[in-house]
């Protein structure tokens, strides 16, 4: 399957031939834990197993809880209160539920920004890339249609004004609004249908999870001096990489270990922290809020939504020249899905040839601006729509679109490269090599001159 | 130039904490030391116990609690009540059946009554409802490191009723002014030209509900005001959580668990890559 060069599996006994003939499962299998991976990935490489098990952790959470959940308006919330203080260790499954989906985020966020530094989204990866952003686009919309079904305040409110964004659409906005919802406003049947795709989208995750994997599989991993694996011969290939089963299992397993472990503490002393203490208040569709705030994770994309008032001048524009049916609302919502679309385009706004960004002097900081920018959009997200944050989520959107769409290309054109290493045995054993010697930190370590 | 820009963004950052701290309804939240705070904190079975006496005999005039069932009053890490305590406990409620539709004596299985007053709030989740108040900046931090959480909001709530403030000495007919209440009016005089409180907290409809020696505790405590609002806050708090202690316990498991074999993977891991590495095993 993969690219790279590598032994293939043997069926050596009667029985092993027999099946191997009939449905090669087992070389299946064999190719993909024994996939030559570079040797030199660096401890930013292992958020693709903590995401895998977290999919793995909300499904079996998920399975167990809707067996003790009603989806109803009137029976939801005591439901899951039922869960919380009946169900033998319910509670404990509804919290690693509920902070599951957090961790899945931290992950997917990490995830992401490794790929936007290393360039992992850079030719031949785009379609990992692509699939990787609609995984992220599922996982948003699943997290989102998650939260609503404990029906609480925040449940409510926040179904109601994200389903409003829809709305802001022209001429067709209220009927897919509508659509959406199954009525005129958020209801019962909202909740049936949320907990039914709630239910049916991440299966389709793991779906397309299966085929990222299988489309890096193909081209390989990118690793951090974004040079390939030499696939010249089975011995090149070999010098470049180890076999993915034991070398990275272990290492990511070890990973795995110690983020769960965070993880545990928080779910046991701290499992409501990261929630909204509202959504302990059972949904009242007579009772809006102070404040309605989504989940932390969906702050930064919240934000840019919320940036582009009616009196920024872009907004004023754009109204203007599309004849007013691209009002501010419009404008807010095409914003933040544009801001996700900027992003699944970085391989072709990209214009570097360089892959990693560890040999671009330029870009580093480009990018670093761009990790506190993230970091500001979430923060402003979190606060009321008011001076002094709403000009400086103005200032944060705009550098969002701004990296993608001015800087990224210009860097390309103006910046110098620092010289990469030859091979990734170079880089390697510039730091484990008999003159190298030195420590395990390859994150900020430095190529080979 | 990008990165004068993100300088001017923190410099504007710095400028408007002062603002973000002055906006909005602001409350007084006094920290209470209970008994359930901290990593490993316990629910004091007889302060959930006497909380139980205040919460039936003062809140439920009005509060209801309807997602707490009856029995688990002799949970362990609850007020635990004896068995038969908590059947004879149950009888003073009548519950009307769902099956039968006829009223009948209440039993351990049923939940406790909900609100008997419009208006009223369930006070099943409020201790958890109010929790995540603290600053700074809403990041609750300051819950997290002083463990001040929704016992103390319901502590404060109980005791910090007071006088009208000078801004508006007749108050609001019908309505108690309340230094921790946030989420109530605020007349007019008491706000500055941009519409931002003056005051700390607002005003509420529920009057002072406790007053020294308001009842008598079966286990001889003086029943002094703040000594009833802390135990009853308590009871409020393992109603919305209660299995608060099971969960620290399991929590603590996992990470221990997980820690030993975190160290194994490592050393497993060390091992592995030591050939690669060039390194002696």
């Amino acid at each position: 399957m993969a690219g790279i060069p590598h032994d293939h599996y043997e069926p050596k006994s009667g029985g092993e031939k027999w099946l191997h003939k009939r449905l090669p499962i087992v070389g299946l299998m064999y190719d993909t834990l024994m996939l030559p991976t570079p040797k030199n990935l660096n401890w930013m490489w292992i958020w693709g197993i903590v995401l895998t098990f977290c999919l793995a952790l909300q499904i079996i959470t998920g399975i167990v809880l809707v067996m003790h959940y009603t989806p109803h308006v009137d029976y939801a919330f005591a439901s899951v209160e039922h869960i919380m203080r009946n169900v033998n260790g319910g509670y404990m499954i509804r919290y690693l539920h509920q902070n599951g989906a957090s961790l899945f985020f931290v992950a997917v966020y990490l995830h992401i920004f490794r790929g936007l530094y290393y360039g992992s989204y850079k030719a031949p990866r785009e379609v990992t890339w692509i699939i990787g952003m609609l995984i992220y686009l599922l996982m948003m919309g699943t997290a989102f249609m998650g939260y609503v079904l404990p029906w609480g305040q925040m449940s409510f409110w926040g179904a109601t004004v994200i389903t409003g964004l829809f709305g802001a659409i022209p001429g067709i906005g209220e009927a897919i609004q509508t659509w959406l919802l199954g009525g005129p406003a958020v209801d019962n049947a909202t909740l049936n249908r949320f907990f039914s795709l709630h239910y049916l989208l991440p299966f389709v995750i793991a779906g397309l999870v299966a085929v990222h994997i299988w489309a890096f599989h193909t081209t390989g991993n990118n690793n951090p001096t974004g040079v390939e694996v030499r696939r010249g011969s089975k011995e090149e290939a070999a010098k470049d990489t180890v076999p993915f089963w034991p070398y990275y299992v272990i290492k990511d397993l070890f990973a795995l270990a110690i983020i769960l472990a965070v993880f545990f503490a928080v779910v046991g002393f701290m499992p409501n922290y990261l929630g909204h203490p509202d959504n302990y208040i059972e949904a009242n569709a007579l009772a809006t809020p102070a404040h309605i705030v989504p989940e932390w994770y969906f702050l930064p994309f919240y934000a840019i939504l919320r940036a582009f008032t009616a009196d920024v001048w872009v907004v004023i524009a754009v109204e203007w020249i599309t004849f007013g049916i691209v009002d501010a609302k419009f404008f807010g919502v095409i914003a933040m899905f544009g801001a996700i679309a900027v992003m699944a385009l970085a391989p072709w706004l990209d214009t570097s040839s360089v892959r990693s960004g560890r040999y671009r002097p330029m870009f580093k900081w480009w990018f670093a601006l761009l990790v506190v920018d993230f970091i500001v959009l979430m923060w402003v997200g979190a606060m009321p729509a008011e001076e002094p944050y709403a000009t400086i989520s103005l200032i944060a959107s705009a550098y969002w679109f701004a990296y993608f769409l001015v800087i990224l290309p210009l860097l390309g054109v103006i910046e110098k490269p620092m010289p990469q290493p030859a091979t990734i045995e170079d880089d390697f054993n510039a730091h484990y090599g008999k003159h190298g010697g030195g420590s395990g930190g390859n994150v900020v370590a430095q190529p080979a001159e | 130039m990008i990165r004068n820009f993100a300088l001017s963004a923190a410099a504007v950052l710095a400028l408007s904490s002062g603002a973000a701290l002055a906006a909005g309804g602001h409350k007084e939240i006094t920290d209470v030391d209970f008994a359930h705070e901290g990593p490993f904190g316990k629910f004091d079975q007889f302060q959930l116990q006497r909380g139980l006496q205040v919460y039936m005999e003062v809140c439920s005039a009005c509060h209801g609690l309807k997602y707490v069932p009856i029995r688990t009053l002799a949970d362990e890490g609850g007020p635990q009540l004896p068995e038969d305590q908590v059947r004879a406990f149950a009888t003073q409620f009548t519950i009307t059946d769902a099956e039968t539709g006829e009223d009948r004596e209440g039993t351990p299985t049923d939940h406790f009554p909900g609100s008997g007053m419009e208006g009223a709030p369930d006070l099943s989740l409020m201790t958890k409802a109010r929790a995540g108040f603290s600053g700074p900046y809403g990041t609750g931090m300051s819950q997290l490191f002083n463990g001040m959480g929704g016992a103390e909001y319901m502590y404060s709530l109980l005791t910090h009723y007071e006088e009208n403030p000078e801004c508006a000495p007749d108050g609001i007919d019908g309505f108690y002014y309340n230094t921790s209440f946030d989420k109530g009016a605020i007349p007019d005089t008491c706000k500055d030209e941009k519409g931002v409180s003056t005051v700390p907290g607002s005003w509420i409809a529920m009057p002072p509900p406790l007053m020294d020696d308001l009842i008598t505790y079966q286990d001889g405590t003086a029943a002094t005001e703040s000594q009833m609002a802390e135990d009853v806050s308590s009871f409020l708090m393992w109603a919305a959580e209660p299995k608060l202690m099971d969960r620290r316990e399991a929590g603590f498991k996992a990470v221990i668990f997980l820690l030993i074999l975190a160290s194994l993977l490592y050393l497993t891991n060390k091992r592995i890559w030591a050939g690669v590495k060039g390194k002696t095993a």
